[in-house]
């Protein structure tokens, strides 16, 4: 009898992945089915846009223009030697920002401070019999609840890195010239000659997929808590760890299929 | 009418619900009883198909709701009311916009008829005043009457009620069922409330349904409850007599 409850439970554990993907999916089918139901959720996307993108502006600005400072000056410090060009320091702190910093800076940041409250929410609706309210009303509660979410994630997130890069960028050359490592003119010089079109569109194409990732996860861990207060508890940390772990897998994925 | 007809539930192995059937008439008020915990909310979660079950069917208006399509669900859902056990009121809005939220979702009412609708909900529930407030503001009587206002709202024919006393004081309690009582015969409505609170089944159901061990164990009429010998039935109702310090069988 304990041998097969143990073996069961391991085929359970072992399941688990595939169902939790079977559910993701699901919870996303159903969710963008329900598109056609705009009208109900067009007050909610504009609410969600607004707390996802504009409240996050402070955080990821702060975070970005450090993230840009810090790379300067490492960079300077790396490369000081009389036969490098001081235009390196910009050739390569720019791209930096473009094509990794910007984006996973926001990134991690909104994993955190997004999707930790959207997993919060939405466990608190589900513990509290708000979801079943709004299922025993005749609302399709997925698509009410989801689709604004995860739509101003997507929607907001490339705006923020845009903004997050260009402060990054801004951020170096100010703390670069100050410091003396290196003049305003000479930073735009190197920033100018390795320029590549695609950099920008690909850091926009990630932070597109970023935004999708963290919101649908915490989304889903919300959706699906169980268990209490206590319940919330673990989905909001769960929400915030996923999402990281998986902003991390799709960076290297696009990287690899896109660059 | 809705027929709940042999229905089985269980959860990771452990049975809720076995075989269960029930039949709730147009305009009758019908109290499901039963000890914490003997599957009364599985049940009403059932009749509304926010759960479904593992054998057995239940029909509304003679529509089995578990082969229809979820769209279809949706129409069905649209008749019920549902007062949940905490009101699960929305956090994010006020009374006004909680009691709101169904006539702006499913009605093309103006904001002035919208306005008008939920002020007389908030009345009928007593409760005037209390629109600006946010549900975390409300305490839980208040809130159950919000729930209540919010529930009607849309003038469903069925209201179900899950625990709308419990937690309460026997005042407030009193206060609540006088308002279904008075609610019912002004908007005719078919209700179903799910309670352990015996002094609320007397005053305001006219059949009870008794769940035990996750059988449907009796069902009558209050009169045939009250002449009851059946023994499971009458320790449950007396346990309640101790419990609310009150003679819970009135004669
Ligand atoms: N979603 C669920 N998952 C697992 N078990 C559940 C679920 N809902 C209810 N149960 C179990 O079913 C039993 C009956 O619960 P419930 O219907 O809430 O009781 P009550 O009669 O107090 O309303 C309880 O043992 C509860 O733990
Ligand atoms: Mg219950």
């Amino acid at each position: 009898m304990r041998v097969r409850t143990s073996s069961l439970s391991l085929t359970a554990f072992m399941l688990e992945p595939v169902a939790a993907l079977g559910r993701y999916s699901l919870l996303l089918y159903h969710a963008f089915r329900s598109l056609g139901d705009f009208k109900v959720y067009r007050k909610n996307i504009s609410e969600q846009m607004m707390r996802v993108g504009i409240d996050s502006i402070p955080i990821v600005a702060l975070a970005a223009a450090f993230s840009g400072a810090v790379t300067t000056v490492q960079t300077a410090y790396q490369l000081v030697s009389p036969f490098i060009p001081k235009t390196i320091i910009g050739s390569i702190v720019v791209p930096s920002m473009i094509l990794e910093l910007g984006a996973v800076v926001t990134g991690f940041i909104l994993a955190g401070r997004v999707g930790a409250r959207i997993a919060a929410e939405l466990g608190t609706m589900r513990v509290t019999e708000q979801i079943d309210a709004l299922e025993a009303m005749g609302l399709n509660s997925i698509g009410y609840l989801i689709v604004p979410r995860v739509l101003a994630g997507i929607v907001m997130f490339p705006v923020l890195y845009i903004a997050a890069s260009f402060i990054g960028i801004t951020g170096g050359l100010f703390v670069g010239s100050l410091s003396g490592y290196v003049t305003a003119g000479e930073f735009i010089d190197g920033a100018r000659e390795f320029f590549q079109p695609f950099d920008p569109i690909f850091g926009v194409i990630k932070s597109l997929v970023f935004g999708f990732v963290i919101t649908s996860i915490s989304c889903y861990k919300g959706y699906f808590t169980g268990g209490g207060a206590e319940g919330v508890g673990k989905s909001t940390t769960q929400a915030a760890v996923t999402s990281c772990v998986y902003i991390l897998l799709a960076d290297l994925v696009l990287a690899i299929v896109l660059l | 009418m809705i027929e709940v007809e042999h229905i089985y539930k269980s959860f990771g192995g452990k049975p809720v619900l076995i075989d269960v059937s029930l039949r709730i008439s147009e305009g009758e008020t019908l109290a499901i009883i039963g000890r914490s915990g003997s599957g009364k909310s599985v049940l009403m979660k059932h009749l509304i198909g926010l759960l479904k079950p593992d054998r057995g069917r239940v029909l509304v208006d003679g529509i089995d709701i578990d082969a229809i399509s979820y769209d279809e669900l949706r129409k069905v859902r649209r008749e019920f009311g549902v007062l949940f056990q905490g009101g699960a009121l929305f956090d994010s809005m006020n009374s006004f916009e909680n009691v709101a939220f169904p006539l702006r979702t499913f009605t093309d009412m103006t904001e002035a008829e919208i306005r008008a609708e939920v002020e007389q909900c908030l009345s009928m529930v007593q409760l005037p005043d209390v629109g600006p407030k946010m549900p975390a503001e409300l305490s839980g009587g208040m809130r159950k009457r919000v729930a209540l206002a919010r529930a009607v709202a849309l003038r469903p024919r069925y209201v179900i009620y899950d625990e709308p006393t419990s937690g309460l004081d026997p005042e407030t309690s009193n206060t609540i069922d006088e308002l279904i009582k008075s609610l019912t015969d002004q908007l005719h409505m078919t209700n179903i409330v799910v309670t352990h609170d015996m002094h609320s089944v007397l005053t305001i159901a006219d059949r009870a349904a008794f769940i035990h061990n996750g059988h449907m164990h009796w069902t009558g009429t209050i009169e045939a409850l009250h002449e009851s010998h059946d023994p499971v039935l009458c320790r449950f109702v007396r346990a309640n007599e101790y419990q609310i310090g009150k003679p819970a069988l009135r004669t």
